[in-house]
C-alpha cells in the first residue's frame, strides 16, 4: 500500500489467494480476517483457492472485475504459512491438490507426480538429469542475488546432481521450497493509475484455464494443456507472439515444471526445454531470461502467494528495479502460475505503460 | 468399466517413480514404487508396483487391491 501511495479507504474489494490456510494453521475465513487486520471492513473480502495458482486466480478475477467496471480499485494478495508443519504433514496437505480417490490414495505426493512427468519427458524427448539440474543451478544463481529470496545460496551442478532422492529422478535440489510468504498488488483502471504510481504496469493479456486434476486422466503428461490454452488466449489478447516475450517468471515448483513450461508457452519447441536451459538460453544474460527472481526453487514457494509474487517480480523488472538481476530487454514480460499437476493455469502478459 | 474396476488385468508402465519422501499416511512404506499403468483398452490407472523394479514400457500384471489401491507386479 505504501508502494502504491494508497490508503485502505480507497480499496473497493479485497481478493486473497490462499491454498490451505485452514490445514496449515487451522484458520478459515481468511479474507475478511486479513482485510480487517489491515483496517478494511465493509467491502467484499473473498478467498480464492486454486492450489498453487490460488493468487494467480485471485489476480485474474480481480483484473476481470476492474475491466468489467465492477470496481475501480482492488487489492489482490496471496499468502501461505507452511513452515509450522513437519515435512510429511506439508507433503500430505499439498497432496490435497491431487486426486484423493486415485493417485493420492496410491501414495502420490507432488514430488512423485512431477517425478512421473519427468520420467516420461526423459523417455519421450531424451531430457536428462543434467537438464533438470541446470534449472536448479540457474535459479539458485538468480535467487542468491535477490534480497527477498528464501534461500540465497548458489549451488553447483555436482551438488544438484547428487542431492538426496525425494522421488526418482527428482532430488531435493529439483524441488521448490516449503516457505512462508505473502505478496500484494493494487489493480486500478489505467486512467486512474497515475494516482498511485509514476511507473504503472499494464496488463496486456491474461487468461485462466483448467484441465483434469488426476495425472492419469491427461492424454500426454509431458504437456500442460491448461498452460497451452491459457497462453494462447493471453497472447491473443495482448496481440503478441511467444517469441515477442522478453523475459518470464514461470512456475518452477519442480525443475521439470520449468522445462515443460517454457515448451508449452512456446518459447522453445516441445522437447527442447532441457537443452535450451543447459545452453544458457534462460539465464539473465541469455536470449530469454526465465525466473530472474530465483523462482519457486530459490525465492521460495509459499503456494498461495506465488501467483501474485510472480506478478510483482515481472513488474519489478519492467520498472527497472531488479538491481543486479536486471534484464536489458524489459518492456514485455510474462508470468505463468500453475495449480496442481496442471489442472489450473494462469498466464499474464505485462508491459510498460 | 465394472470389470476393469474389479480386475484391471495387465498393462504397460506409462511412467513411474520411487518415492522416498512420503506423505504422513505412508511414512512406513518408503521407499515404494508408484506407476501409471496403461491397461489393455488404453485406460490409465495409478497404482503401486510390488517386487522387482519396473520401467517405462515394461509389462505388469494386476495382483490385488489393497485399501482400494491397485498393486501390480512386473510380468515374467
Amino acid at each position: 500500500m505504501e508502494n502504491a501511495h494508497a490508503t485502505t479507504s480507497q480499496v473497493e474489494a479485497f481478493y486473497l489467494g490462499n491454498f490451505a490456510g485452514p490445514s496449515f494453521v487451522g484458520q478459515n475465513h481468511l479474507a475478511p480476517y486479513v482485510a480487517a487486520g489491515m483496517g478494511m471492513t465493509g467491502i467484499p473480502a473473498t478467498r480464492f483457492e486454486a492450489a498453487c495458482a490460488s493468487s494467480g486466480a485471485a489476480f485474474f478475477h480481480a483484473v476481470s472485475a476492474v475491466a468489467a467496471g465492477l470496481y475501480d480499485v482492488i487489492l489482490v494478495t496471496g499468502v501461505e504459512k507452511m513452515t509450522s508443519q513437519s515435512t510429511p504433514k506439508v507433503t500430505e496437505i499439498l497432496a490435497g491438490a491431487g486426486d484423493l480417490c486415485g493417485e493420492v490414495r496410491a501414495g502420490a505426493t507432488f514430488p512423485a507426480l512431477f517425478a512421473m512427468i519427468a520420467r516420461r519427458h526423459m523417455y519421450q524427448y531424451g531430457t536428462t538429469r543434467e537438464h533438470l539440474a541446470a534449472v536448479a543451478v540457474k535459479n539458485h544463481q538468480n535467487g542468491a542475488k535477490n534480497p527477498l529470496a528464501h534461500m540465497r545460496k548458489v549451488i553447483t551442478m555436482e551438488q544438484a546432481l547428487s542431492g538426496k532422492p525425494i522421488s526418482e529422478p527428482l532430488t531435493v535440489y529439483d524441488c521448490s521450497l516449503i516457505s512462508d510468504g505473502a505478496a500484494a498488488v493494487l489493480i486500478a483502471p489505467f486512467e486512474r493509475a497515475s494516482e498511485f504510481t509514476d511507473k504503472p504496469i499494464r496488463v496486456l493479456g491474461i487468461s485462466q484455464t483448467s484441465d483434469n486434476v488426476a495425472l492419469d486422466e491427461k492424454a500426454d503428461i509431458t504437456t500442460f494443456r491448461a498452460v497451452q490454452t491459457s497462453a494462447e488466449k493471453a497472447y491473443k489478447m495482448a496481440g503478441v507472439k511467444p517469441t515477442d516475450i522478453q523475459f518470464a517468471e514461470v512456475h518452477d515448483c519442480f525443475t521439470i515444471a520449468e522445462i515443460v513450461a517454457i515448451e508449452d508457452l512456446g518459447f522453445v519447441k516441445k522437447g527442447e526445454g532441457g537443452p535450451y536451459t543447459l545452453a544458457g538460453g534462460t539465464c539473465i544474460q541469455g536470449e530469454r531470461p526465465v525466473n530472474t527472481s530465483g523462482g519457486l526453487k530459490s525465492k521460495g514457494h509459499p503456494v498461495g502467494a506465488t501467483g501474485v509474487g510472480q506478478i510483482c517480480d515481472v513488474a519489478q523488472q519492467i520498472r527497472g528495479e531488479a538491481g543486479e538481476r536486471q534484464v536489458q530487454r524489459n518492456s514485455l514480460g510474462l508470468a505463468q502460475n500453475l495449480g496442481g499437476s496442471g489442472a489450473t493455469s494462469v498466464v499474464t502478459i505485462l508491459g510498460a505503460a | 468399466m465394472n470389470s476393469t474396476l474389479n480386475n484391471p488385468g495387465s498393462g504397460v508402465v506409462y511412467t513411474e517413480t520411487v518415492v522416498y519422501s512420503p506423505p504422513e499416511a505412508y511414512v512406513n512404506d518408503v521407499p515404494y514404487q508408484l506407476a501409471i499403468v496403461e491397461l489393455e483398452g488404453g485406460r490409465r490407472l495409478t497404482g503401486r508396483i510390488q517386487g522387482e523394479r519396473a520401467h517405462i514400457g515394461d509389462h505388469v500384471s494386476f495382483i490385488e487391491f489393497r485399501n482400494q489401491v491397485p498393486f501390480f507386479r512386473k510380468s515374467a
